[in-house]
């Protein structure tokens, strides 16, 4: 069993107004040194695989036909 | 006219739609099940809107891939006519049979409102009975609305009259304060290259009736019943 982490993030330029809002709720805890906030989504997938190789390229493709939307976000995938 | 609308788990707008199809075109629709792939016969498939999947990973990603998509797909190859309202039109960009994305709205409010439509061109089937400019009313509901696509994206549909409506001031101008949910370029709805595929966010079914309070939505059902009538 292998473990893959993928990590979707809206493309930079795309507006993340939840980033925002974060960002804010953090300025008015005091954290006054907050710059830009983005938020995205970590998805973990359990994979019945034993070559991490072949582990990332499915999870690759998932996240191509699934997981992130590929107009507007960016994805990463990790094998552990 | 021979209308189908498709029910997915998780969707509340189907019975709308389905009473504004009855309502114009005399003919109860389909009811077609996300799991059903005969769509033999229809005239019109309607996604309606509703909260498909619980919205789960992104509004529309899962109904995108559900069995029935493949037929209405197939559809609308065919040059069969789609009509997706709200989450309908978010099932139809992420299915990639519309370009772009909607994104969470950019004031981060579930918008439920009525907002004003112009419309771009009268020349299809769906809008053969508003004028060129005319301003209808309707109504949105809706957290992910904010239409988006990259700038060639957005140029292209321009220039090749695929933008449908555009949210407007009551007099018809364009400007950010009419744009309620931070669209790109005010954009509210677009078509497909054949004119044959429109997804929209505000919900032109709610407005069928005098006693929904008005019948700005009407127009555009009758057009579709006139196109589509055999």
């Amino acid at each position: 069993m292998i473990k893959a982490t993928v990590t979707v993030m809206l493309k930079d330029g795309v507006l993340d107004p939840q980033g925002k809002a974060i960002g804010h709720a953090l300025h008015g805890l005091g954290f006054g040194n907050v710059g830009e906030v983005r938020a995205g989504k970590v998805i973990e997938l359990e994979l019945a695989e034993t070559d991490p190789g072949r582990a990332r390229t499915q999870a690759e493709d998932m996240a191509r036909k699934l997981l992130a939307n590929t107009v507007i976000e960016s994805f990463k995938v990790e094998v552990a | 006219m021979h209308a189908a609308v498709v029910v997915f788990p998780g969707i509340n707008r189907e019975r709308d739609m389905a009473i504004a199809l009855e309502k114009t075109c005399g003919r109860k629709p389909r009811m077609v099940w996300h799991k059903e792939t005969d769509l033999s016969g229809i005239d019109l498939v309607v996604l309606p809107g509703g909260f498909s999947y619980g919205d789960y990973l992104r509004c529309g990603a899962m109904a995108a891939q559900s069995p029935v998509m493949r037929a209405v797909r197939a559809h609308a190859e065919r040059g069969g006519h789609v009509l997706g309202v709200c989450n309908g039109f978010q099932i139809l960009t992420e299915a990639g049979m519309l370009p772009g994305a909607l994104l969470r709205n950019a004031s981060l409010r579930f918008l439920s409102m009525d907002c004003h439509l112009r419309v771009e061109r009268a020349d299809t089937d769906f809008t053969r009975h508003y004028q060129r400019g005319q301003v209808f009313r309707a109504p949105l509901a809706h957290g992910d609305g904010n239409y988006f696509a990259d700038d060639a994206t957005l140029d292209r549909l321009e220039g090749e009259g695929l933008v449908a409506l555009r949210y407007a001031t009551p007099d018809g101008a364009i400007v950010p304060e009419a744009n309620l949910n931070g669209s790109a370029r005010n954009i509210a709805g677009i078509y497909t290259p054949n004119l044959r595929v429109l997804g929209l966010m505000p919900h032109p079914e709610d407005l069928v009736d005098p006693l929904m309070g008005g019948t700005d939505g009407k127009p555009l059902f009758d057009g579709l019943v006139a196109a589509l009538a055999a």
